[in-house]
């Protein structure tokens, strides 16, 4: 092999200076790369190319017109609207304050029911269950991510609140000197004491989520686990470790970024959900940091109940909170995407 | 000549550190074959024994000895005690890292058995709560247009709703399917700085909530533009809603498909346009297929956008363009708010029909897609076979008759009948 040098691209304007490869003749000059593709091709082009820009102008439609509407009700309001509680667009009193804690506590929640639960699953999923039931439970999980949301609202309000009401009021009587799980108004010494300020609590919303949220959560972090490399699991396997040392020392540190990811894109349908949470809180308009006092709000929820008592300025003001909400999501959704991408698994996810 | 390790012979360490050698002459009856099931007897006892041992002392302990009741603080503390003696009995007979592993196991097993039981349990409860409503007949046939909250179950039905799902639904996939593929294409076969903007812009736009895509049809269609609250409008919301999520999966389904087959078909001189009709699509139709089916139970099961723009009726509408449609998610969020246990009973056996409709639709996404791509199915395969038997024939024809009229021609009719196989296949 006489030279590994790449042959450089013949320059006929400076023919005759360097090596004995340019001056081969003023023939050779520089291939034109473009082929016409005809009309057919063009036109197919032309379509493509203006389908992609149809879903561009829409999705920026929706945005843009999202934020122009917005736009009345946040200029009025100004900084206020982060920090009032109460929505009443009629006197010019309203923020999100409420709606936005109440939306991030259920979504909390929601994730700290569902990371161990889709963890586990997707471990047994891709470690331990025989590949015939493996098949069998990844349908059943992918299932579970399209049961529809009214659903499970149906099952949180007619089976689950009746059950955790109990397990609420067991919390809040030995748990309740760390504030959060604090109830006002509740005699832990009076076993007759209604148990309705326990119900239509964030935390009953947050534990439906949870199972919402849980599969679509349990497949991505299943992809990235089952992605670990066999060499690695082999390694492990040969100096001796036991199964549960194999997932921890390689399938999880592996995984770290799929199941961050993971768990930010449930986190983002968690902040959206809309009828399951409807349907289990009753909403109020203040700042409610006690998750398991009756009572709640969402700013999903917000939107379903006023929608149609809105005017002009109260629609911008729905617009404000639902362009506030998008914008939450649509942080979560792509610092998701990008710890996904960037983690060595780097897994795709069609959440 | 390797040895197991277990051969007796390997044991006979020379006392020095270095490489060990077996010793030459050794026994091989000595060794022994090892066990590689990973169940053994003592890890079933261990198990039953802990589970017996666990659910006593629940049982004592709560019956007996502590003032508790309630059934999720036996099953949690029944749990935990099983975890606790399970640890105990397999430290008898393993040591450290074994039992860390035996535990994890434990709890690894019981979460996924978990997940699935909540599964079944949230499914099966919609069925059996709405069995009420579903073994009357009238359920299928009627609207609630004469059916009242004091009614019972014999009057009303919900037609109305079933009608307006797929009224709504078909909207929708009128408008995403043609779309969402259009666009999905786009992203492959276009690529570029402006097809990385679009999918950047679509991936945000999967991150929209569903009750602000009803919002944006809400503001813009029925308060902007004067359209009545509408099948038409829900039809919009859903494919808003849709849309994204559509030409996701599309996309990633495209992306699949192998570039050696591309390339063999440009390779061949075959347009673009021809490449992707006749070479991508067939490739990944199951896939597209499953996508597409996959949006469309998700569209099916959303309520809010529905519930924003579709307005609420109790009689049948068939005309999307005019007065208000409901659908199956939406009739059953309202028929649940009635403190009737009738109107509960029909909102459940709209849940049951609903759930029912994403289970069907689910099958027939397993059925039809969950292949790789180029996998065929039996009779695909058979029919391929077939359609290139003729192609053969229909050459070696064409091939006899450019014999008979001109010998010199045959060379050319050969590169050109190739071409064509290549592209059929």
């Amino acid at each position: 092999m006489p030279s590994l040098r790449r042959t450089r691209q013949p320059q006929p304007v400076i023919a005759g200076v360097g090596s004995a490869e340019t001056d081969v003749g003023d023939a050779d000059v520089r291939r034109r790369l473009y082929a016409d593709p005809g009309l057919p091709d063009r036109v197919f082009r032309a379509v493509l190319r203006s389908g992609g820009g149809l879903v561009l102008a829409v999705m920026l439609l929706v945005g843009g017109f999202l934020l122009y509407r917005a736009w009345l009700a946040l200029d009025r309001a100004g900084w206020s609207f982060l920090t009032t509680a109460a929505w009443e667009p009629g006197s010019g009193k309203f923020g999100i304050a409420a709606v936005i804690v109440g939306t991030i506590l259920i979504a909390t929640v929601a994730v700290l029911v569902a990371v161990p639960l889709a963890t586990g699953a997707a471990l047994y999923i891709s470690e331990y269950a025989s590949p015939r039931l493996r098949r069998t439970l990844i349908s059943v999980v992918d299932l579970m991510a399209a049961v529809p949301s009214v659903v499970y609202g149906l099952w949180g309000v007619f089976f689950l609140q009746d059950k955790v009401l109990p397990v609420a009021r067991w919390i809040s009587t030995y748990l309740g000197w760390i504030p959060v799980l604090d109830v006002q108004g509740a005699d832990p010494g009076d076993p007759l004491a209604p148990e309705s300020i326990y119900t239509s609590s964030t935390f009953i919303a947050g534990l439906v989520v949870g199972m919402m949220i849980a599969p679509i959560i349990c497949s991505i972090m299943r992809e990235v686990f089952s992605q670990a490399p066999a060499g690695e699991r082999e390694g492990a396997y040969a100096l001796g470790a036991t199964r549960w040392g194999v997932i921890r020392s390689v399938v999880l540190p592996f995984g770290r970024g799929g199941m961050i990811g993971g768990t930010m894109l449930g986190l983002g349908r968690a902040l959206g959900e809309t009828i399951a949470v409807f349907m289990i809180i009753s909403v109020t308009f203040q700042v409610q940091w006690h998750i398991l006092q009756s009572g709640t709000s969402s700013v999903s929820s917000l939107i379903a109940l006023r929608y149609g008592e809105a005017g002009e300025f109260s629609m911008s003001a729905l617009m404000a909170a639902g362009f506030s909400l998008f914008v939450m999501t649509l942080i979560v959704n792509f610092a998701a995407s990008s710890i996904v991408a960037r983690s060595r698994s780097g897994a795709t996810s069609d959440a | 000549m390797t040895v197991a390790p277990e051969a007796p012979g390997a044991r006979q360490a020379t006392g020095r550190p270095g490489t060990t050698l077996p010793a030459r002459g050794a026994d091989p009856a000595g060794e022994r074959r090892r066990a590689l099931t990973r169940l053994h007897a003592t890890d079933v006892y261990a198990m039953v024994g802990a589970a017996t041992a666990a659910l006593s002392m629940t049982w004592l302990l709560f019956r007996r000895l502590l003032p508790f009741n309630g059934a999720v603080g036996f099953v949690v503390i029944a749990y935990g005690l099983f975890l606790l003696v399970y640890a105990l009995l397999v430290s008898f007979d393993e040591d450290g890292p074994a039992i860390v592993d035996r535990i994890a196991a434990a709890v690894v097993r019981s979460m996924g058995l978990l997940l699935v039981v909540i599964l079944a349990f949230v499914v099966v409860y919609a069925l059996v709560q709405g069995r009420k409503a579903l073994v009357h007949l009238n359920f299928f046939t009627q609207s609630m247009e004469l059916a009242g909250p004091l009614q019972p179950l014999g009057v009303g039905g919900a037609l109305h709703a079933a009608a307006g799902t797929l009224i709504m639904i078909t909207i929708a996939l009128l408008i995403t399917v043609p779309a969402g593929l259009v666009c999905a294409v786009f992203l492959n076969e276009v690529p570029g700085a402006y097809a990385r903007f679009v999918r950047t812009i679509v991936e945000a736009m999967t991150a929209l909530p569903s009750v602000v895509a009803g919002l944006f049809i809400y503001a813009t269609v029925i308060l902007g533009l004067g359209l009545d609250q509408s099948g038409l409008a829900a039809g919009l919301a859903l494919s808003v809603m849709m849309l994204p999520i559509i030409i996701r999966a599309a996309d990633v389904v495209i992306r699949l498909v192998p570039g050696t087959l591309r390339e063999a078909s440009y390779a061949m001189g075959t347009s673009r346009w021809r490449t992707v009709w006749h070479v991508v699509l067939p490739t990944c139709r199951s896939g597209l297929t499953t996508a597409v089916i996959l949006g469309t139970a998700r569209g099916i099961g959303e309520t809010s956008p529905v519930l924003l723009t579709a307005g609420f009726t109790n009689e049948l509408n068939l005309n999307p363009l005019h007065d208000p449609m409901v659908s199956l998610p939406l009739v059953t969020f309202e028929f649940v708010k009635s403190p009737e246990p009738n109107m509960i009973s029909h909102g459940f056996g709209t849940a049951a029909l609903l759930m029912a409709l994403v289970l069907l639709l689910f099958v027939a996404a397993r059925i039809l897609g969950g292949r790789g791509p180029g996998h065929l199915t039996r009779r695909q395969e058979h029919r391929r076979v077939l359609a290139s038997r003729r192609d053969a024939r229909r050459f070696a024809e064409r091939r006899r008759t450019a014999d008979l009229v001109t010998i010199p021609a045959e060379s050319e009719s050969e590169s050109e009948s190739e071409s064509e196989s290549g592209s059929s296949s």
